[in-house]
């Protein structure tokens, strides 16, 4: 053996296996083991897509889809929904002032409210929403604008922030917190309901505040720092985000619990929306025991203090009830996808039917072609 | 060391310098020297022998890395991407994280290098630390020391059968001829010993040598990577000058044999050894395909610069668009405008649509590579039985040309036919001796011989190989043993008896035992048989090892068995020593004729006819014992050669012995003539001919015999060979080539035998000048060529010969098969052009019906007129309308001549355009460089991938030419092999090679490249479509994690898997109908149409994919991540749901991989967001699978979207599947039927198809030698004129092949 082939070999990226390879090599033969998988004869199915093969599916898809989309569509029509603007962009809207005069260092809180009459009763637990349309909280920059691990508890971050939340990290040498952008913007408009009954009275609707949040986020992924019930001493030395009112641990004054990193309205926000027209849940109005419905149709009064600017973007905020089904608020559009695909599998299979009658016999027969 | 000025010091390194650079290195002895600092060493500027082929060094071994891999442009696109998202304005993901992908890849990369040059280090240690004898002044004697210690300048002995240390100039031998013998199969791997002699007269051979009274100066040339060319002399102290050639270099790595020791100065060591200079690295072949898929990565750029163009421009309105500063948008630190933001915009789009360009499809097509080459390798019906030879794949990246090749070229000799050479006819002064029964032995062994094969693959299964890519057959190791093995390996000529019995021709026989003893032609003519060559005889001493080998792996039971067993295990295992073989089995044909002669036969046939009789008949007259002869080897560089001895000792003309000064030859009589060899002209490709100068022990008159080239030797012819045959000269001549054109019909090779006397004054002159051309350094080659010639004329004609060489198995089927799957094949060849057509006719390159035209000119107004006629009629031919659906085509046969000048540049185009049209081309009397320039003409020209297929040394340059080279590892050494691409052992592989490896490696890898394309635009797609939701502001709505493990985990398995093992038709399909090979061809699968309907493919899925989710979850309460996760799950199964709808068939392997990456997707994405609470800051992963998969909604989004989105490819397959039908469909549903009904089907489609080639019976090949086959039948060969005119000849003819039986 000699060096310059070997070393050529080597260059070549593969390798003899040096000495030891020499001496196997003189007593075994080269042969390729004659095995299925190395002679690439492993047992294979060979499915070949025809008319005649496929039309089965096709109809099957068409069969299993059609239904799937009834149940779909009217499930989503079950669900009942009631949408209501109070933006104030427009100046007959009772918050046109309130809207108007707003920015985000005003010190006094403006307040309106809307009238607006449910024409059918809600039966179920109705979810209250606010939303928002053209606040794009998905910016690339703005969902980066947070400390994960400051919402987490972490004592150190509390008072150190990442970086990220630049330029809303330090406020007056102080760590904000919670620092960052998205915090900063937190949604800070109170919504009240009132049931106006046949006499006139207002009679404001219960509303439930907890449990609008993700479960795992409530325990798991946001938490207060320190072991102390005592929030104030827990966050000493941090300062608030620059828009709010109060500080963090001020969030609710009725619920000494709902406070801190863990206030469920900051919980929700800090959950970025996808598209920037997005609902936020807001309140839960449980349903009552017996056949009264939650939200019985007739007038209703929203009452809001308005706190939060959103026609420096061209936005509307609304307020929203819906009941929801196992497939969420309502959407019509999955049911007619499921139709309209059923239907077109069924079409296309009654198509590759004909064809399969007019080409197949051909193939099915392994005609000889000439 | 003692201390030295600077000055000094600058003045040696530029000395140094110096001493590298000059052409011409003087060299002196270190001894003188030895134990001197190393300032005061002469040669101290020349490497030592210690090697290091590693790449890099432990400490530099990341930044030489690094360094070497960023010299791949799509590593570069990567790094710099992921730096550029270190600059805070534009980054998409966090910077740390981005780093990932690339560092994946590079690290694996990396992995890889150092484990390759940990490798080499390994070897290189070994090497370096061989043990070797260097002389030493203090123990004035040799000392064991290691190869690393050989100096430039040292005295090395090496002793038999160990490996030479460095390029050793050969001093002395322990042969008393001064002769040492080498074997450079570790080389070049051929493996006949070749002869080195000791520089003459400097060192007088006395039983020791002492090297310290040498005192010469050796002055070589530079280093040089030329294997078969040295220069150099040695000055001796009083100025004398020796001249040595390449004959007195002992070569590194070549192992001494025969001699028990040899003695040579170091000229070369380490890096500057020829072997070390000859080991450059794997060649970088790029494939057509390669070539197309980087035009379509550039497509994919602009794509990429298109969408970011877009993303930037969109940022720019969306941002004009907002009345006033948002609280969403975040000020950041200095003034800024819109288009500013815009234009950091662009930058980040691009880091994020990144992965548009595929980052892991150049490695991944490495990968498939790498098994595809493992497939070819192990495919057992590319297995030699004989050689013990799998397939050989020596470029890994070129395994998709084998699918697409549409012009093979093929050399004839090795290739075509199995170059084992058989005497079959001689003429001698005119005289024709048809040896028919030795043409009847022949046909007879044929017989035996498929016994025999029979016999041989009932021998028990060798144990499995192990899984290992290198096919290699050069083996490796240092064990003695080895050798043996790899003699086994590398078949060398002479292996069966069937070329070394030859049965005379009685009349012959007749002839010389009644020639007077002192002359006459047959004399003359046997005895330039037996002298006029390089053959060597072996004594059995060397043939002991290979003896007791093969003898152990036949066990003897009974006297009979064992002759039989050693004579099976001869022919099966192809050994060298054949002739050290015993003796046939029986003789099938009591030859009377031979009988009779049993008192004049030679020592070689007496025992087989004995046998034959059952009679031990011995010539009480014969001196030493038989076994002697019997134990005889001949070991020829050409196995023409070997031939022509054999042939010349069952005449008993035996060569008993070759130095380099002397030609033992044993006569009919009894007696040995020793001839002095004077000089050898050896054999060179432009000559075509060999010339051995030799004194005549009796007549002492200096002779002249010359072999060579029929055409070579007529042109020299000279004075008459005698004074009474003065009127007979012509006729001879005449007559002579008469015959040699009757051999050539019968497609025997021919050699013409000439003679000449050198008288005194001549030869004085002539050898002065010739001393002069050899101890030249300048132009060496040169002048030795012209002292040739100059004494290589007026040459007497003796005979000639006829030499068979026998087509290869199956040639004619692979033939037919490579043209039916519209491959044209060319064979160039360098024999004449009726040897050429004959065996065109035997291999069914030219049918009986075909229309010739044989095109011979010689010049170059005649070669233009003749071209354009031709082209003319050709074309009139194929425009007639009668012609249409007949089968007549046409065929080329073009002389060398012919063809250089029709390869000149103005003519290139017509010849090419008459080629294009012919259905197959024969070019004889080509040259080697005449290849070559065939095969580059026809590339560039017609734009086509062409494939050259050779064994021999002649047809490396055509194979480095040709897209696709191939070697046959034959009789004829390695050269051709070690040039090529592939390697394979039989000419018949290439068949399934190109029909099935080579239809099934392209599909696979177009589609696996198109379907990459498709992947990652599709994904990639999915990111940009969310930019239109979120302020153009470069968010990524998957987590970025996934979106790395998406591309290098759950989705890459697939493809690769899919690239290897994709199966579009089972072999026997393929073989059975070669047309399916046309769909590779040209554009064949991967073209600018599928490339682009893929990528349109993807953008519609990748709406689909984002659009059902962002309807169906708009103005919900969704977040970002949690929006991303259907989307991914979506398009993981849109993927992989695509590529099963491309996967043709379904094994085991692709159920595991395609449900396991799936799985992977879930258990790895259920994994991370359980554990992964605050690790990944922006994306908040934690829980979010898990609440998606608790969502029925989730499951219902999947399922439509991936319905929709796969639907319109769908319907596609299905509708071309059933509508249309293609070659491939039909094939494919033929495919599905059972095997025996299958073969039913193709046979009657292919007699539908008027192919009809199934069913026909085949030529006899080789054509039956039982019969005279006679010689007029075959149209005037227009070559005959050609020999007397300078006019050119054309003829277009059609005819009808005779048959041979």
């Amino acid at each position: 053996m000699m060096a310059s082939s070997y070393n050529a070999k080597e260059e070549d990226g593969h390798h003899s296996g040096a000495a030891t390879h020499g001496v196997v090599g003189a007593a075994k033969s080269k042969k390729p083991d004659n095995t299925a998988f190395k002679q690439q004869r492993l047992p294979a199915w060979q499915p070949i897509l025809t008319a005649g093969t496929v039309l089965p599916a096709f109809f099957v898809i068409g069969l299993i889809f059609i239904p799937i989309g009834i149940g779909l569509y009217v499930t989503s029509n079950n669900i009942k929904e009631f949408e209501i603007d109070y933006t104030g962009a427009d100046i007959n809207s009772p918050c046109y002032n309130c809207a108007q005069n707003l920015s985000w260092n005003s010190t006094s809180q403006c307040h309106c409210s809307l009238n607006f009459t449910l024409t059918q009763p809600f039966e179920s637990t109705v979810f209250m929403y606010y939303g928002l349309s053209n606040f794009y909280q998905n910016h690339r920059r703005y969902v980066k604008s947070r400390d994960d691990s400051q919402l987490n508890g972490d004592v150190s971050s509390l008072m150190d922030p990442n970086k990220e939340c630049e330029p809303y990290r330090k406020n007056d040498g102080l760590p904000i917190a919670p620092c960052g952008a998205i915090a900063n913007s937190l949604f800070n408009d109170t919504l009240t309901l009132y049931y106006i009954d046949s006499n006139g009275t207002k009679n404001p609707v219960s509303m439930v505040k907890k449990g609008i949040a993700w479960w795992t986020d409530k325990h798991v992924k946001f938490r207060n720092p320190g072991a102390n019930d005592n929030l104030t001493v827990a966050f000493q030395g941090t300062t608030k985000p620059i828009n709010w009112r109060n500080p963090v641990y001020e969030l609710d004054p009725s619920d000494p619990d709902n406070n801190g990193f863990i206030n469920e309205d900051l919980i929700v926000w800090m959950r970025t929306a996808a598209l920037p027209t997005f609902r936020k849940l807001y309140r839960i109005i449980q349903k009552k025991s017996g056949t009264t419905p939650t939200l019985s149709s007739g007038n209703y009064l929203l009452n809001i203090t308005y706190n939060y600017p959103v026609l420096s973007f061209a936005g509307h905020k609304r307020m929203i009830l819906s009941t929801i089904s196992w497939m969420g608020g309502k959407n019509p559009f999955l049911g007619i996808a499921y139709m309209t695909v059923g239907s077109i599998c069924f079409f296309l299979g009654v198509v590759l039917l004909i064809i399969h009658h007019k080409y197949d016999t051909r193939n099915t027969s392994a005609d000889i072609p000439n | 060391m003692t201390w030295r000025s600077p000055l000094a010091l600058v003045r040696d390194a530029l000395r140094g310098q110096r001493a590298r650079r000059s052409d011409l290195r003087s060299l002196e002895s270190n001894l003188p020297y030895e134990g001197l600092g190393k300032a005061r060493q002469p040669n101290r500027h020349f490497p030592g022998n210690a090697i290091k082929t590693t790449k890099y060094t432990p400490l530099f071994f990341i930044p030489m890395n690094l360094f070497e891999q960023l010299h791949r442009w799509a590593n570069v696109y990567f790094v710099g991407l992921a730096f550029l998202n270190f600059v805070p304005v534009v980054n998409a993901f966090q910077p740390a994280v981005a780093l990932i992908p690339i560092c994946i890849i590079m690290s694996l990369t990396a992995l890889k290098d150092a484990w390759e040059d940990f490798r080499r280090y390994q070897s290189d240690r070994k090497l370096n630390n061989m043990p070797c004898f260097i002389y030493g002044r203090k123990e004035k004697q040799f000392v064991e020391r290691r190869w690393k210690d050989v100096r430039v300048g040292d005295f090395v002995k090496v002793v038999c059968n160990e490996t030479i240390p460095a390029d050793l100039l050969l001093l002395h031998t322990s042969d008393p001829d001064c002769v040492c013998h080498i074997e450079t199969a570790n080389l070049d791997g051929e493996t006949n010993l070749k002869q080195r002699r000791a520089v003459p007269h400097v060192c007088i051979s006395d039983p020791e040598l002492d090297p310290e009274s040498f005192g010469s100066v050796v002055v070589c040339e530079k280093p040089n990577n030329n294997l078969n060319h040295f220069k150099c002399y040695v000055e001796k102290p009083n100025k004398e000058r020796v001249g040595a050639g390449i004959e007195s270099l002992l070569l590194r790595g070549c192992t001494v044999r025969n001699t028990d020791h040899a003695v040579g100065f170091v000229v070369y060591a380490g890096h500057e050894t020829k072997s070390m200079l000859n080991n450059n690295g794997a060649r970088y072949k790029r494939s057509k395909l390669e070539r197309k898929l980087n035009t379509d990565v550039i497509f994919c750029v602009i794509l990429l610069v298109a969408m970011c163009l877009v993303g930037a421009v969109g940022h720019y309105l969306w941002l004009l668009s907002l009345p006033a500063a948002p609280p969403y948008l975040i000020p950041q630190g200095g003034p800024e405008s819109p288009s500013l933001t815009s234009f950091y915009m662009f930058f980040t789009m691009i880091i994020l649509l990144q992965i548009l360009i595929p980052i892991s499809l150049y490695i991944s097509i490495e990968l498939v590579k790498i098994g595809q080459v493992f497939f070819i390798t192990n495919d057992i019906d590319l297995y030699d039985e004989e050689t013990d030879n799998r397939m050989q794949c020596k470029a890994l990246n070129i395994t998709e040309d084998l699918g697409q090749i549409e012009y093979i070229f093929s050399d004839k000799t090795g290739t075509l036919t199995e170059n084992k050479m058989v005497f079959r006819r001689c003429s001698i002064g005119g005289n024709e001796y048809p040896h028919q029964e030795n043409a009847i032995r022949l046909a007879v062994f044929d017989e035996e011989e498929s016994e025999e094969e029979v016999i041989f693959n009932q021998r028990t299964p060798p144990p499995p190989a192990g899984w290992s890519l290198d096919a290699e057959e050069t083996s490796s190791g240092y064990a003695q043993h080895q050798r043996c093995s790899k003699r086994q390996g590398s078949g060398a000529a002479f292996s069966s008896p069937l070329e070394t019995e030859v049965i005379p021709d009685r009349k012959l026989l007749q002839q010389i035992s009644g020639a007077p003893s002192g002359g006459g032609p047959y004399l003359d003519f046997f005895l330039a048989l037996a002298i006029c060559n390089t053959v060597m005889v072996s004594m059995a001493t060397t043939q002991r090892q290979r003896v007791r080998r093969l003898s152990q792996a036949c066990p003897t039971k009974s006297p009979l068995d064992s002759l039989s067993n050693l004579l099976k295990g001869a022919g099966s295992i192809k050994n060298v020593f054949t002739s050290c073989r015993h003796k046939p089995k029986r003789r099938t044909h009591p030859d009377n004729a031979v009988i009779e002669e049993v008192q004049f036969s030679p020592h070689a046939n007496t025992e087989e006819i004995g046998n034959t009789k059952g009679v031990r008949a011995r010539s009480p007259r014969r001196g030493p014992p038989t076994a002697n002869l019997d134990n005889l080897c001949y070991e020829a560089e050409s196995p023409d050669e070997a031939a022509l001895v054999y042939a010349a000792k069952a005449y008993g003309f035996v060569l008993l012995a070759r130095t380099p000064d002397r030609v033992t030859v044993r006569l009919p009589s009894g007696e040995d003539l020793a001839f002095e060899v004077l000089d050898t002209l050896a054999f060179d490709y432009s000559r075509k001919r060999m010339s051995v100068l030799v004194r005549h022990p009796i007549t002492k008159e200096r002779v002249l015999y010359t072999k060579g080239a029929d055409y070579a030797i007529m042109e020299l012819l000279g004075t008459p060979y005698a004074e009474h045959l003065s009127g007979n000269q012509k006729a001879i001549a005449t007559d002579t080539q008469h015959h040699l054109n009757s051999y050539a019909k019968d497609g025997l090779r021919t050699l013409c035998i000439a003679k000449k006397v050198v008288s005194d004054s001549v030869y004085a002159s002539w050898s002065a000048n010739r001393q002069r051309a050899l101890a030249a350094i300048d132009d060496r080659d040169k002048l030795i060529m012209d002292t040739a010639m100059q004494l290589e004329t007026n040459l007497t004609l003796l005979g000639a010969t006829g030499i068979e060489d026998r087509l290869q198995d199956s040639v004619p089927d692979t033939v037919v098969a490579l043209r039916e799957a519209g491959i044209q094949v060319w064979v160039l060849t360098g024999d004449k052009p009726e040897t050429a057509v004959n065996i065109g006719y035997a291999c069914r390159l030219l049918e009986e019906e075909d229309l010739v035209i044989n095109m011979s000119c010689r010049n170059k107004v005649t070669c233009t007129s003749i071209l354009d006629c031709t082209l003319e009629e050709v074309r009139r031919y194929s425009s007639d309308p009668r012609n249409v659906d007949t089968t007549q085509a046409i065929s080329l046969v073009i002389d060398g001549h012919t063809l250089t000048t029709a390869l000149s540049p103005d003519l290139q185009d017509r010849f090419v355009d008459l080629a294009r049209r012919c259905r197959s081309v024969l070019c004889c009397r080509v040259t080697p460089l005449e290849k070559s320039r065939v095969v580059k003409v026809v590339k560039e020209k017609l734009g086509v991938t062409t494939l050259a297929v050779g064994d021999g040394a002649n047809d490396v340059n055509m194979i480095q030419a040709a897209d696709v080279g191939i070697g046959i590892s034959g009789q004829e050494g390695m050269q051709a092999v070690m040039a090529s691409d592939f390697a394979i052992s039989r000419f018949k592989h290439l068949k399934k090679l190109l029909l099935v490896h080579g239809h099934w490696c392209y599909t696979r890898l177009a589609n696996t490249i198109i379907y990459f394309f498709y992947k990652n635009v599709a994904y990639v797609n999915l990111l940009f479509w969310y930019q239109f939701y979120c302020g153009f502001s470069g968010t990524a709505m998957i987590d970025y994690w996934l979106m790395i493990f998406f591309n290098l985990f759950f989705t890459s398995t697939p493809p690769i898997m899919f690239g290897i093992m994709d199966k579009d038709l089972s072999a026997e399909m393929l073989l059975g109908v070669p047309e399916l090979y046309k769909t590779g061809q040209g554009e064949g699968v991967y073209n600018f149409t599928t490339f682009w309907v893929s990528v349109l493919d993807a953008f519609y899925q990748s709406l689909v994919c984002f659009f059902v989710p962002y309807l169906t979850y708009q103005d919900s309460d969704i977040d970002i991540f949690t929006f991303g996760t259907p989307l991914n799950t979506v398009s993981l199964f849109t993927i992989l749901l695509h590529l099963s709808i491309e996967i043709k068939s379904w094994t085991l392997v692709h159920w595991l991989i395609m449900v396991g990456s799936v799985a992977l997707y879930f258990i790895v994405t259920l994994i991370y967001s359980a554990t992964c609470v605050t690790c990944n800051p922006p994306s908040n992963p934690y829980w979010i699978f898990q609440s998606q998969m608790a969502d029925p909604m989730f499951y219902l989004v999947c399922i439509i979207t991936t319905v929709i989105a796969l639907l319109p490819r769908y319907v596609f397959h299905v509708l071309k599947n059933s509508i249309t039908s293609s070659a491939l469909m039909q094939a494919k549903h033929l495919d599905r039927l059972d095997p025996s009904s299958r073969d039913q089907w193709i046979k009657e489609w292919r007699s539908l198809r008027g192919g009809g080639q199934v069913g026909r019976p085949r030529l006899p090949t080789p054509p039956s030698p039982t019969l005279e086959t006679p010689v007029d039948v075959y149209p005037p060969s227009p070559t005959t004129s050609d020999v007397m005119g300078d006019d050119f000849t054309l003829n277009v003819f059609s005819k009808k092949r005779p048959s041979h039986t």
